[in-house]
């Protein structure tokens, strides 16, 4: 299913939005089946997978609401298909149960967040970073999830890629942070310096080995695959708490191990999915952390302050859930001043203010549907 | 064909519960199909018709309540030669009713048989969407106050193509199951049966009863004729098979050089019809055919033909970071709605920026040259006001230069549109309505 990015010419540049970026990432990923509901600022997606699969032999379905969306992806993930669908805040809000049972049952899917102004169904067409803490916390059990943040254009094609190949590696759903300022702005960009990862699958099982979907290998935390209508073994999928062999249980034991198993995929190979970038000087006394659309001000910010002589640096996530706590720390390690500026009330900065409680940690948030200015990151630097 | 049934995990419904004689027709059904376990996925969602699919040896999904249609649509268009049946409850079918509404629509190779026991058994007895408004339940008298739906009624005015209804324990639930699954398309059965742990303890209802109570309503034994059409899927896919191939949009080499080759803002203010975000979309191909990289982010509200459209292009030799304009060099005012959004810009201009202003729209002062087009004067209608300006632009050399434009304008349109509207800016670049103009800043 799909085509590889190596299949077309990409050189010189050309004019896209980060939605089409997503929808092309998507498919140069392998992503044979997509399911929306229209949403703005996401319908950009929608409309550029409409595009791309039908021809190449992949599923687009408009489905009769967000619930629906997500669980005709949920099917369509576990018949063996690459999974995708798109949303802004008030559909996330539908997917939250869903996303439990992705989590839950292990099932891999991308969810793209094309975030709006919240909340409620606030401003359609204005961008704001609303739902950091909702992708990671909006779902029953509180398991952690993947919450990758692309800055522009070319993170929406790398990102993705990266999305589906951490879905697929790690069986569990991976969100991309997007936002109506990166969704809906166009950019010029070549493609031909695009560094797209190489594209993975998920592991499948030996043949004629005796399979059963939730066992996993020894040292190894993630279970092997088999699709729902494969004619090797009889495949079992369930949202209910289970055992290895996909049948409800209510052995405490079996049910911490699976908690623990599931907790563990994630957190304990986070450095397997740390995307982030220090710009500037390093072990700089001010640090500017942020992400998203936000990182193109701070690299504006930056540029000024250091003409200015100022020892300060910028760290971009791309990755913010699980938290690069690591990374957050080296590149805080001389800061007198770590500034958060994000598109929201703070959301992430509780995060860097839990993981530096002895630093002076700024929050610099927006949420009025404008961009965070370099301006106002300049003079938060400032003080 | 052997029984699919899984002897090791027999059914554990409540004595007498009809939910038990479903389960055994059901696999007689797959017997008469000669389908083996891995020719069928059963899906199922919360409740006790949820327990269905682990007393079988099939594919199965479990999942919420009244979702199970959803997972089966992802399961069926990702593989089409698998069969695809799904439990609901009465509970399933009020929770999930949506999903119900749009399956007999679209019309998907799968079947739905609901466990219509007239109340939601597992929670302790709450109406549901089909308890009679005499029942007495868990919900007091609540259910008195709400009217029960048919389900077969209600799927088949949704349009599926197969539509019946029967007691759990006829003795032809078999043969019509094998009937619904065989179906080529939606197929629904709603199947009404006794649930003794809650509905039937303080309510008479036998099978008898149900026997009779079905006779009494118009048959509902099968296909549809009004209903019947192509299956989904087999429709996607052939509609799917004739799309033509997408490709990316077209690299823009650079062939020209720039009047300004240093960073430029423009800020296109217009409202909704206007094409200013088709116009930002050409500036920026203008700036690419000089090799400048670019940015459009645009701001308009959800309404379609009314309000404002603003566009906020910039052009850059340099990588551009920050996509909000910081000092635009060009104001086109297109619009007054466009203008009322972005009233202390005009305040901000230095005199070496530029404002067109087209048509005379009102505006605030500025300090700018201002650049009065009288674009209706020369017969361009409002929604060829922005190319216009972009062609006065062009004409003035300001940020872009005429062969930028017409390069731009072969980039984003057809070879029609491109023909029709080179010639409008050819008409403005002759005219050159900028000449007469005295940019004295003074509105």
């Amino acid at each position: 299913m799909g085509k590889c990015a190596g299949q077309y010419d990409l050189s010189g540049f050309r004019m896209l939005d980060g939605n089409e970026a997503v929808a092309w990432g998507a498919f140069w990923a392998g992503c044979g089946f997509f399911s929306g509901y229209p949403i703005t600022p996401a319908t950009g997606i929608f409309n550029a997978m409409l595009g791309i699969l039908p021809p190449s032999g992949g599923t687009v379905l408009q489905a009769e609401d967000e619930i629906a969306a997500i669980g005709a992806c949920l099917g369509a993930s576990m018949a063996g298909l690459k999974a995708m669908t798109a949303t802004s805040g008030p559909g996330l809000s539908l997917f939250s149960e869903h996303i439990s049972f992705a989590i839950g049952s292990e099932i891999p899917l991308v969810i793209v967040d094309v975030q709006r102004l919240g909340p409620s169904t606030g401003s359609a067409t204005k961008g704001a970073d609303s739902d950091i803490q909702f992708m990671r916390w909006g779902s029953s059990g509180g398991q952690p999830v993947i919450v990758l943040c692309p800055m522009d254009v070319r993170d929406c094609l790398v990102l993705t890629v990266q999305a589906f190949n951490l879905a697929e590696a790690f069986r569990c759903p991976v969100f991309l942070a997007s936002n109506k300022e990166i969704g809906l702005t166009k950019e010029s960009i070549d493609l031909s310096g695009l560094a797209l990862p190489a594209v993975r699958e998920r592991t499948r099982p030996e043949p004629g080995q005796g399979y059963l979907p939730f066992r996993t290998r020894p040292g190894q935390d993630v279970p092997l695959f088999l699709p729902i209508g494969g004619q090797t073994a009889l495949v079992r999928q369930t949202s209910s708490t289970h055992g290895q062999d996909g049948y409800i249980t209510t052995d405490p034991q079996v049910i911490a191990a699976m908690q623990e198993r599931r907790r563990r995929k994630v957190e304990a190979h986070a450095g397997e999915m740390a995307f982030a970038e220090l710009r500037g000087e390093p072990e700089a006394e001010a640090v500017i952390i942020t992400y998203g659309v936000t990182a193109r001000a701070a690299l504006a910010a930056l540029a000024v302050l250091q003409r200015q002589g100022r020892s300060v640096s910028v760290l971009i996530l791309r990755t913010l859930w699980p938290v690069l706590e690591g990374r957050i720390r080296e590149a805080c390690s001389r800061a007198g001043l770590v500034v958060v500026a994000e598109m929201n009330q703070g959301q992430y900065a509780r995060e860097v203010q839990r993981i530096l409680p002895n630093r002076s940690v700024r929050g610099l948030g927006r949420m009025d549907g404008d961009l965070l200015t370099p301006t106002e990151i300049t003079e938060a630097v400032h003080g | 064909m052997a029984s699919l049934l899984n002897t090791e995990r027999p059914p554990v419904f409540c004595p007498g519960c009809s939910h038990e004689a479903v389960v055994r027709a059901l696999d007689q059904a797959f017997q008469e199909l000669g389908l083996r376990g891995e020719e069928i996925a059963l899906v199922s969602d919360i409740g006790c018709s949820g327990l269905f699919d682990t007393f079988f040896h099939t594919h199965a999904l479990h999942g919420l309540h009244g979702r199970a249609l959803t997972y089966a649509a992802g399961l069926k268009l990702a593989r089409p030669e698998l069969t695809v049946v799904a439990t609901m409850g009465d509970g399933g079918l009020g929770i999930g009713g949506a999903h119900v509404l749009a399956a007999c629509r679209r019309n998907l190779d799968l079947t739905l048989l609901i466990l219509n026991n007239f109340n939601f058994g597992m929670t302790g007895g709450q109406f549901s969407a089909t308890t009679p408004e005499s029942s007495r339940l868990g919900s007091s008298f609540l259910n008195s106050l709400e009217r029960p739906m048919d389900p077969g009624r209600v799927v088949e005015a949704a349009g599926a193509p197969f539509v019946a209804r029967s007691s759990a324990t006829s003795r032809a639930l078999p043969e019509l199951l094998a009937r619904a699954i065989g179906f080529t398309g939606f197929s629904a059965v709603d199947i009404r049966g006794v649930c003794p742990g809650r509905f039937s303890k303080q309510n008479r209802l036998t099978p008898k009863m149900i026997e009779e109570e079905l006779a009494a309503l118009p048959p509902l034994n099968g296909p549809i004729e009004a209903n019947e059409r192509p299956e989904y899927g087999s429709s996607y896919r052939r509609k799917a098979s004739e799309c033509p191939e997408v490709s990316l949009p077209p690299a823009i080499e650079p062939a020209f050089a720039s009047p300004q080759p240093v960073r430029q803002e423009v800020l296109l203010l217009g409202a909704a019809g206007q094409r200013v975000v088709t116009a930002g979309e050409l500036l920026c191909l203008a700036g690419m055919s000089a090799g400048l990289q670019a940015t459009l982010k645009s701001d308009y509200p959800i309404t379609v033909l009314r309000g404002h459209s603003i566009s906020e292009v910039i052009l850059s030799p340099e990588v551009i970071e920050y996509t909000g304009l910081l000092e635009p060099s060009v104001v086109l005012a297109l619009a007054e709605d466009g203008v009322a959004r972005r009233p202390s810009v005009f305040e901000r201009l230095g005199p070496e920026a530029v404002v067109l202003r087209a048509a005379g729209i009102d505006m605030p002062k500025t300090r700018a040259g201002v650049v009065d087009l009288d674009l209706p004067g020369l017969g361009l209608k409002r929604v060829d006001w922005a190319l216009g300006c972009l062609a006065a632009l062009a004409g003035m050399e300001r940020a872009i230069h005429r062969d930028m434009l017409l390069s731009a304008l072969e980039k984003r349109f057809s070879a029609e549109i491109a023909s029709e509207s080179r010639r409008t800016v050819e008409q403005v670049l002759t005219a050159r309505p900028w000449a007469e103009a005295s940019p004295d800043g003074s509105p």
